[in-house]
């Protein structure tokens, strides 16, 4: 068979495969009663969840349980399956169920206090507190330690073939990334640090880099492990903004500190007597990490929302009538493949970004007085 | 709203397993891949710089070589022109000088002939005029015989022979 009789075959699969499976989403939409919200839709996808929620048949949720893990007097253990979703509570614990607590875990309060088993609906439970220090296995740590496990079994193989063979050409999952750590190095971390001093900050933009990469990757991936939106969760991104603030201010030198108490090239009437310059240079230290923390969160967050709002899009019309959800499936479709090809771009264009920013604040911070003038340049960059 | 803070709030347990997490990873490729990758491909790059280098030396002097050869070509070429010409034009000069002297020899040779010829033909006349003179005095003896045969003719010849002496 030629690759274009496989391509027709795997095409018409696929349409068969949709039409048929098509109403069974709209029906099932429906048949849950409930009526299908949008935006609690996308918000459950993008947000954290205790468990894994794969798919729902037939009103049976479909989920990969995670450990629970609670320092609430001592060390609580416990699996996700036995919140069952927030349907149920276990030795008092349960998936917080008012609009201040969801997302998070309470203790039941009063005679509920070590209840085990269903929760009624109607009934008015009390809330003793919310378990702050909560550091259960959820959708996203599940998520990154697989990132982490995948980062390190990918390195390491790969470390190990140029330990056997240094000499040799390149070869499978290594030729594969030896352009991009020469693309970190030559284009990342060399034009922005500088070639003698870079290579104290290389392994960071290395693991930077290829941490970014591969969880923007891996949330591309709808089903389980992938599809968390672990580049899209503020804390996993305010934690590597942070890291890069710090690195950042502990290697920076006295010019960098010099320049920002007293920028040269500004009129003096702008640092005496008010320090206009000093204070707004002096909160571009924060701003800096800061707007790495966001632009990496919001990018990979729009693009789950929209590549979700597209889907949504069938089980909206579908609900209406499934002559409907039919009609605008190709379409949604067709966009989500577009929308997923476009993610794919900005999957590797936001770890560039991140890594490329994290790297000439580092540059900036660590340069010699004596090259002004490429200074300047880097931050019209 | 709640949706939208549970977006952009922090949570305490991904922030603790991140930072974890994080520094774990960093510890482990750092201590483990990037040193050995980044270094290989370094000594690589090195190793394959030097190779091109070296490969564009060893081009240089082949050319040069190349050249030298072909310089020595042509010089030989020119050699053995040289030689070839030299070649013919002693042999020319031999041939010219070999049939000179084939030329004089044959003069000479003929020379010699003639010479010889001429030494025996007068050698032949010599004896032919010696035959001839044996053979005149023979019949001259045989025709005296027969005239001196009576006294008065005799003295008639001797007569005549002191008459050619005296006026001699």
């Amino acid at each position: 068979m030629t690759y274009g009789k496989i391509r027709q075959v795997a095409t018409s699969l696929v349409l068969v495969i949709f039409f048929i499976f098509s109403p069974i989403f709209s029906q099932n939409a429906k048949a849950e009663e409930e009526e299908f919200v949008p935006g609690e839709y996308i918000m459950g996808h993008i947000t954290d969840e205790y468990g894994w929620h794969i798919t729902t048949i037939n009103d049976h949720s479909i989920s990969v349980p995670l450990p629970v893990i609670l320092i609430d007097n001592g060390l609580t253990c416990f699996s996700s399956g036995k919140l069952h979703h927030g349907e149920k509570a276990y030795n008092g614990y349960a998936l917080g169920f008012t609009e201040e607590t969801s997302g998070s875990i309470v203790k039941l309060g009063g005679e509920y206090a070590d209840y085990s088993g269903e929760l009624e609906e109607g009934v008015v439970y009390p809330i003793d507190h919310v378990c702050k220090y909560d550091i259960s296995i959820t959708k996203n740590v599940c998520a990154l330690l697989v990132s982490i496990i995948l980062l390190c079994w990918i390195f390491l193989s790969v470390a190990k073939r140029y330990k056997d063979g240094p000499m040799k050409a390149p070869k499978g999952l290594q030729s594969l990334l030896e352009p991009l750590i020469l693309f970190v190095r030559d284009d990342i971390a060399i034009p922005s640090i500088g070639e003698d001093k870079y290579q104290k900050f290389f392994p960071y933009l290395l693991t930077l880099f290829f941490f970014i990469l591969v969880n923007n990757l891996m949330g591309l991936i709808p089903i389980f492990p992938g599809g968390a939106n672990l580049t899209g969760n503020i804390t996993v991104t305010a934690v590597l903004a942070i890291i890069t603030f710090f690195i950042t201010n502990i290697s920076a030198n006295k010019h960098y500190w010099k320049d920002i108490f007293n920028a040269p090239g500004v009129p003096w009437w702008l640092k005496i007597p008010i320090p206009l310059m000093p204070i707004v240079e002096f909160i571009g230290v924060f701003t800096k990490p800061f707007v790495l923390m966001i632009r990496l969160f919001a990018n990979i967050t729009a693009g789950h929302i929209i590549v979700l709002g597209f889907l949504g899009l069938i089980f909206i019309f579908g609900a209406m009538s499934p002559a409907i959800g039919y009609a605008v499936s190709p379409v949604s479709i067709f966009f989500y493949l577009f929308m997923g090809l476009l993610e794919l771009l900005v999957a590797f264009i936001q770890a560039f970004v991140f890594t490329l920013l994290s790297a000439i604040y580092i540059g900036m911070a660590i340069e010699e007085p004596h090259h002004e003038e490429k200074n300047s340049e880097i931050v019209m960059q | 709203m709640t949706l939208l803070a549970s977006l952009i709030s922090p949570s305490f347990g991904l922030l603790f397993w991140m930072v974890v997490g994080f520094a774990i990873l960093v510890f482990i490729l750092a201590k483990f891949a990037w040193p050995v990758i980044t270094k290989s491909i370094a000594k690589r790059e090195e190793y394959i710089s030097s190779q091109l280098a070296e490969a564009e030396r060893i081009n240089r002097e082949l050319a040069t070589l190349e050249q030298k050869y072909a310089q020595k070509l042509e010089e030989a070429k020119n050699e053995r022109d040289k030689v070839l010409s030299d070649a013919r034009k002693i042999s020319e000069k031999m041939y010219d000088d070999a049939k000179a002297k084939a030329a004089a020899e044959t003069a000479r040779m003929l020379e010699d002939a003639k010479k010889s010829i001429d030494f025996e033909k007068k050698k032949a006349m010599t004896d032919i005029k010696n035959e001839i003179a044996n053979l005149s005095i023979v019949i001259a003896e045989k025709v005296l015989r027969k005239e001196l045969s009576d006294k008065q003719k005799q003295e008639e010849l001797i007569e005549s022979w002191i008459k050619e002496l005296n006026m001699n």
